[in-house]
Parts: C-alpha cells; structure tokens; sequence
C-alpha cells in the first residue's frame, strides 16, 4: 500500500531489495537529521515520515515552479492588458480536490494504525511505574527496585510506563524510541516501547515545567535480559554506567562505607545534584563546593551561616529562606529523604567545605 | 470602472480627506471615523509587533549557545511567556482585521462607516487597555508559564501570571466587539447591488474571522477567568492537588486556542485573494472556492482543537477523529493555494512589493501547510510534540502566513490610506530581506525538532548547536528587513511621492473613492453590478 508498509518488513537484511530499502533508510534519516531507531516502532514510523515528506517536496516544489513559470511567461508587458477571463472548470476542481483528499486519508489511516500500534502495549510487558517532579525522573519496578535519573530495562521485550506527577505536568519524550507520554499529576498514563538492543538514550521533558525544565534529562539504559534480570534481584546491574550528565544512581555504598559516600549516592538518587553542582559550576541552585560553613546572603537580606539546622530547613522547607540570587524554586523533600539520608547528604557537602572537588564524584 | 461614482478629485485644490479634515490630537482620540480607527490599530499593532520582535531577538541571541548566554532561565522562561503572549494577542489576532478591517471593510461593501462606530471606538480603548495590563503584567514579574497557561504550573507559578491572564481577557473583550460589528456590518450596510457573491473576498475573509472570534472567544475569557480563581483563591477547577483537571484546561484552552489560529491566518488570506487578483490583473480563478474554503475553515477549524492533545492523555478513539478532521482543513487551506496560483496564469503579472509578500506567503504556507498534514499524521505528531518541528510549522504558517499578509496589506493599501507611495527599490529589498530571514530562522527549526530538541529549552545539548546558530542569524534578516520598512514608510507618510487615486489599476471596489478617501467615503453610495476583480471587462 505504501512506502511506509514497505519499510516494516525490511529490518531484517538480505536480498537486493533489502538492502535497497536499508540504505534508503540510512539517506533519508541522515538528510532529515533523525536520531538512531533504537525501539521496535522507530523504523514504521520513520518510513511514514519518509514518505510524506517526499509527496510534499514534490508537490510544494511543483507549487513553486508552477508559480515560477506563471511570473515569468505573464509578467507585465504593454499588450499584456486586458487579461482573458478564465473560470475554474468544476470538474478539474473535483478531480484536483477528491485525489488530494484521498492523499489526506491515507496519511491519516496508516498515522493513526501506528497510533493504536503506540497506545496499545502488548500483555507480556515489563512494568515500571514513572514519577516526574520538578526536575528529576524516579522509576519503580514491582519488583522492589527504585531509581532516579535512569531508567534501567531489558532489551528485546516490550516495556509498559505507568507515568504520573507529583507536581506539574511534565512529558516524557525518548527521541531514540519515537515515544512521548505526558506524566499528569492525579491520573496515570501509560506508554511503551520496546528496545532492539543494549544501549544508552537520553530522555528529555517536553513539557514546560519551570526553571529547570531543560535541566529535566535523565537516561534510559538498556540491559541484556539477563543484567536486567540481576538487576532486579540487586537493584542493580552489574555494571553500572558512571559518566553522563544526569544523576546517576550507583550501586548502593556496601554497609560500613564512609557517611560522606552514601550522602553521594544518596544526593544523586534523590536528584540533588541537578541544581547543586559539586564542582563550583552555578546552576539552578547554588553549588555544594565551599558552600558549608560559608555565610551567605539571604534574599531578604539577612546573612545566614550554613549550618546542618539550615541545609535541614531548606531540604524540608526550600521556601523559607532563599540564597539571594537562586529563583524560590526547589521543592520540598519532605517525607522523601530519610533522616538517615538527610544526615549522610549534610556530611557529604560537609566534605566539600574546604572547597576541593570530590574527584571520586560522578559528573551529574 | 463602470461602478466609479465619484468624480476625481480636481488636481490643484485641496480636496478634503479623512486626515486633514481635523488634524487635533483629540480628534483622533475621539474619532468614530473607521479609517482613523484603522490607523490607530495600525499604530498599536505595529508597536505590539516591535515589542514582540525585540523579545524574540533577545530569545534568539540566548539560544546562540548550548547553555546560558548572557540570561537566566527564569529571564528566558518569561521571555518566550511574552514574546508568545504579545505576539498571539497584541499583533497577530488585531492586526489585519483591526487595522485593515476597519479601514476597508465599509469602503469594500460601499458603505458610510461601520455599524457600530462608537462601539469600534470603545475597542481601540479595550486593546490599550488590555495591552497595559499586559505590559503591567510583564513589569511586575511576567509570566513563566508560556502563552499556554497549562496547570497546574500557571496556578503554582510565582510570577505575577494573574495580570497577563487579565489583560488578554480585556483584549478577548476587544476582538469580540470588533468582530460582532464587522458581521453586523457585512449583513446589513452593503451598497445596493452588493450581493453576497459578489462581496469581495477580503471581505469573506474578515466576515469569517469574526465569525470565529464572536463564537470562540468567549470561551477563552471564561477558561482564563477560572486559571485566575484557581491561582488567587485555591478555587480547585484545574489543579490536581485540589481535585481539579488540568486536561479539562487544556480542552478549553485549545477550543479557543486552535479556532485562534485561524483567526490569525484568515485575514492574511482574504489580503492574498485581493493582492494576487490586483497585481496580476485578473480575475480570481474560482471565487465560490474560496469563499467556501474560507467558511469551512472557519467551521471545521471548530473541530480539530484535540489535535494538540495527542500525547496528552486522551482516548484513542477521540484522538483518531481530531486527527481526521485536521486533515479535512487542510484540504480548504489547499484548495486556496491551487486557486491563487492558477489565478496567476494568463494574467499581467507586476512585482511590486505586494506580489513579493504573496510569494513569500506561498511558500511559506506551502511547506508550512504539509508540514501541518505531516503533524496531523498522529503517529508523527507523537514524536514532534512540543518540539522545535512544532515551532517551526505554525512560524512558517501561522506566523510567517500573518506577517506576508500584514505585510502585503500595508504596502498595497499604503497608497489608499495616505495617498503617497513608498519607494519601490527599498521595499523590494526588505521583502527579499523579511522572506528570506523568515526562511533561514524557521527551516533550521524543522531539523531541530526532527533531530528531538523540545521547545522552550533555555539550555540544550551541544549536538544541537549548529542549527541554532543559523537561526539566529535569520533572526537578524528579519529585523534588518522590518526596521527597513519602518524607515521607509515613515519617510514616505511626508516625503513619498502622491499616487493619484488608483496607482496599481487595482478593480478593488474600495478604489472607487479618491485616495485618501474623504471622511465620508463615497459621495453618494455606489451601485455595484458585478465581482470585483473583473479585468477582462477593461477592454470594454
């Protein structure tokens, strides 16, 4: 029926025509600036793209040098007055209009087939449920297993998102997947995907949520299926990506570690470290580097020295009072972060008072 | 001409027009006149325009690089608030119909004035008005929340979002009068002889468009109300956390919002109608095709609202039947173009700046226009929601569409208003310069979206940084372009040279009075006896 049809049962490699269709592929997405088809659905949607930007290349470029020749072959001339009456035939009129709707129709039924295709999850689907809050991306398996910043799932079985908000609307977008789902605070809404293979893809929030909307990135990791299935059962897999931009759970520090190392881990998991730099770097929030100790100037003009009572009120009670010059925008954290949390997180920015990055630190 | 009924003026005498017959201040600002009406939309319009352009230039020169430039995102994020909000509800929606409406819709239909004057008077004082709360909004702290109002985050925001919802509630108040007294006036002050086919297409356009604004904005002003209760007294009908809807906002939000855009577009096709029948000398190809593609985009556009919706959370079944109907307005938007463009053929075709404006709408409406059927293919729409390919299309159509019209309005109707023409090289170098910068900011825009950046980021990934910058150099282009025109049309307004009542051989009825008209239009009211545009009757 179409080119888009066509593109569906040529993933496979093989044969000429294959090969053809593979390499058409390859021009297009590079030409259109497209990136990588890593979910089962990329490539059909793709070919759907594919072939309606050809048909209105062809027709728009035909407007254009339609319009071209008109400009040049009747442009004013003495003798080119009194220009002849010409009506529009209504049959040319019917003919033009029937097949350009019919054009319309296709696109619409082949658009909206891969529609149902996206709204519609197969039963055997990994289920994880999504939070979004201002600005950070938490994921909850049945399992047991939480995470914020990446969402870890197996590659080559499809993948169920229950998302919702705790705040405003934020909308899920994984370029990689062609897959997008608005997270709603007070329902939930559901999106999946299926990934071809392991890999690394970003995702990013495409719905305007405040300051740190362009901040809001987090990745998907896709494991083999049995890392997956390790992951799991250890709430982590075995080997845990370190570098990216986004928060990065590590593995959860063994039992006895260091306090100042499960208030790193502790910081990126909760989504601290994408306002608060631990590198001196200014961003939504002010940067954790020299930061405890040091007397700051408060937006309401008092000066306020930074005590662990000052980081506890300003985790819990982000409002009350503002370092001058950050936007009053961090959200509570009330009832999220264990005390235990709280105390780990307050000796971690401890250990960067005297102003020397953490070099062990992950980059968020 | 054989419908002329008012003898030219006599050169050498100083005839009366609507410009000198009073020259005092406050007789402008008491004027019930439309033409003055006209020129005071014009005015305000025009610096709503430059407000608004100076936002966007500031939002481009931001996005020069990956991550801040020389603003903050909370800057940023009110900015592009503004820039939206000045743009949709300061230009785009009262420009052409306020402006040239109001100056050309009695002189078109052979009448004395509109039919409510001091109703019209009391809608320039609405938009001022509007237009300062607006403003007062964007001083106390301005909006973050885009031109969308989406909540729950307009209601939790902590910028001052209550007085720019305020001030587009007043400006609603204003286009809802100005497009009550345009269909009264269409019904019932047509000349004699003026029946509905034989209405001038500009006509139909602006008769549409009120149809729309009368029906639509309402709704709008009630949504915007109950955003302003749910921030200011908890009131609860849209946020979550108090048992609200936030997806009801953004049905109602949308049932204005997407009839809106057409509101905007509308206008600048009945001036396309009009310029591409005046400046080829012919008659339009098919008039019934237009004036039923302009009605039933004016009642299809009622039906496609839920195409913004798409990833929102809607029903699959509903989403399926906005997606078909956005495809059946696209048909009426195509059937315009092939009709304009036919029009052209065995026509005498000049370029003067006008016609310029009509090219540079044609393509811009063209490959805005596909890219719309691409967006209303809903699987596609998934993936470019909110992204930069969004932007990109409706600144190609919607934008870049209004903008050709606005455009091609002022220059071909500036002999009409003031009786002076404006210098032909200049303005054919800022046409090139104003298409071709719309061209190299908003095309860039197309890849962006398509390689997944979303919209109203104030920092992005460097992949994305190349393409940017060619925007932003567009950017420029444009201003280059509109700051040209602003120059030249001034010096014209005193120094252009007269153009005599008629100098483009245009068969527009509202050349049949002298230019500038005088301030009672017609000497004694024309008798119309056929379409306007009928060049082939110039041989007779």
């Amino acid at each position: 029926m179409s080119a888009a049809w066509a593109f569906q049962r040529a993933t496979d490699g093989g044969g000429a025509w294959d090969d053809f269709l593979n390499a058409l592929n390859a021009f297009y997405r590079r030409a259109l600036t497209l990136p990588p088809q890593a979910s089962t659905i990329a490539r059909d949607i793709d070919g759907l793209h594919y072939f309606e930007i050809t048909i209105m290349f062809a027709a728009a470029g035909l407007i254009a040098v339609v319009a071209l020749y008109f400009v040049v072959r009747y442009r004013r001339r003495p003798g080119r007055d009194p220009t002849p009456r010409i009506v529009a035939p209504h049959w040319f009129e019917m003919v033009l209009y029937a097949g350009l709707l019919g054009l319309f129709v296709l696109f619409w039924v082949i658009g909206f087939r891969q529609y149902i295709d996206l709204s519609a999850p197969p039963d055997s689907a990994v289920d994880v449920y999504v939070t979004a809050k201002q600005w950070m991306w938490e994921f909850a398996y049945p399992e047991g297993p939480a995470s914020a910043g990446v969402l870890y799932v197996p590659a080559g079985r499809p993948v169920r998102l229950h998302l919702t908000s705790r705040d405003v609307i934020h909308s899920f977008f994984v370029p990689d997947f062609r897959i997008k789902r608005d997270a709603v605070p007070g329902m939930y809404t559901t999106a999946w995907f299926q990934a071809n293979a392991p890999g690394t893809h970003q995702i990013l929030c495409t719905e305007m949520c405040g300051v740190g909307h362009s901040q809001m990135l987090a990745r998907v990791v896709v494991l083999r299926p049995a890392d997956f299935e390790t992951f799991l059962l250890r709430r982590a897999p075995a080997a845990t990506p370190t570098s990216g931009r986004d928060a990065t759970p590590n593995a959860p520090p063994a039992r006895g570690a260091p306090l100042a190392v499960i208030g790193r881990a502790a910081a990126a998991r909760h989504g601290c470290l994408g306002c608060h730099s631990i590198d001196g770097t200014r961003r939504t929030g002010p940067s954790w580097l020299g930061l405890f100790g040091s007397t700051q100037l408060m937006a309401d003009g008092e000066r306020i020295r930074v005590t662990p009572a000052y980081i506890t009120e300003s985790m819990m009670d982000p409002q009350r009072r503002i370092v001058a010059g950050y936007p009053p925008v961090m959200p509570s954290f009330m009832g999220q972060i264990s005390p235990a949390e709280t105390a780990a997180i307050i000796e971690y920015m401890r250990s960067l008072a005297d102003g020397i990055p953490d070099a062990e630190a992950t980059r968020p | 001409m054989s419908t002329t009924t008012t003898p030219p003026a006599s050169p050498g005498t100083r005839r009366i027009d609507y410009l000198n017959v009073e020259t005092t201040i406050r007789s402008w600002l008491t004027t019930t006149d439309h033409k003055r009406i006209g020129i005071l939309f014009l005015i305000m319009t025009t610096a709503a325009l430059a407000l608004g352009g100076v936002f966007a230039l500031l939002l481009r020169l931001e996005l020069l690089t990956p991550g801040g430039t020389f603003m903050d995102a909370m800057s940023y994020n009110r900015l592009f608030t503004l820039h939206g909000v000045v743009m949709v509800w300061l230009f785009l929606i009262p420009s052409i119909p306020g402006a040239f409406g109001n100056f050309l819709l009695p002189l078109m239909l052979g009448a004395r004035d509109v039919a409510f004057p001091r109703l019209n008077l009391a809608s320039v004082y609405i938009y001022a008005i509007g237009a300062v709360v607006v403003l007062a909004g964007a001083v106390l702290g301005g909006a973050d929340t885009g031109w969308t109002f989406y909540p729950p985050y307009s209601t939790h925001t902590p910028t001052a979002v209550v007085p720019v919802l305020l001030g587009v509630f007043i400006l609603g108040i204003s286009s809802t009068i100005t497009g009550l007294n345009f269909i009264v006036t269409t019904h019932t002050l047509r000349t004699e002889g003026m029946t509905w086919l034989r209405i001038p297409l500009f006509v139909w356009a602006v008769y549409a468009t009120s149809i729309i604004l009368v029906i639509a904005t309402p709704v709008l002003g009630m949504t915007l109300l109950l955003i302003i209760l749910d921030h200011a007294f908890r009131l609860g009908i849209f946020d979550p956390a108090l048992g609200g809807d936030p997806i009801l906002f953004q049905h109602l939000f949308w049932f204005y919002s997407h009839p809106a855009v057409y509101i905007m577009i509308l206008p600048a096709m009945g001036v396309m109608s009009e310029t591409v029948s005046a400046f080829a000398h012919k008659n339009i190809f098919s008039y019934n095709a237009i004036v039923i593609a302009t009605l039933g985009i004016a009642f299809v556009g009622f039906l496609t609202w839920g195409h913004h919706m798409f990833t929102a959370g809607m029903s699959v079944f509903d989403s399926g039947a906005f997606g078909i109907l956005s495809m059946f307005v696209a048909i009426f938007s195509a059937i315009k173009v092939f009709t304009w463009v036919s029009t052209l053929y065995k026509g005498s075709i000049a370029l003067d700046a006008p016609m310029l404006y009509f090219f540079g709408f044609l393509f811009l409406f063209s490959f805005g226009g596909m890219t719309g059927v691409a967006v209303a293919s809903m699987s596609l729409d998934v993936y470019w929601h909110d992204t930069y390919f969004v932007v990109a299309h409706f600144h190609f159509i919607m934008v870049g569409g209004s903008m050709m019209g606005f455009l091609a309005a002022l220059h071909y109707w500036f002999p009409k208003m003031f009786g002076r023409m404006f210098p032909a090289r200049s303005s054919t170098v800022a046409a090139v310069l104003v298409i071709t910068g719309f061209i190299l900011t908003f095309t860039p825009q197309f890849w962006l979206g398509n390689a997944g950046m979303p919209r109203r980021y104030y920092s992005y990934p460097d992949r994305f940084q190349t393409l940017n910058v060619i925007s932003t150099v567009g950017s420029w282009a444009i201003t280059a372009g509109l700051v040209l025109i602003g120059a030249y049309l001034l010096y014209a307004l005193r120094w252009g040279a007269r153009s005599g009542p008629n100098p483009w051989g245009s068969l527009g009825f509202e050349w049949n009075t002298p230019s500038p008209p005088p301030p009672h239009n017609y000497e004694e009211p024309p008798v119309i006896t056929h379409q306007p545009h009928e060049y082939w009757r110039t041989a007779e």
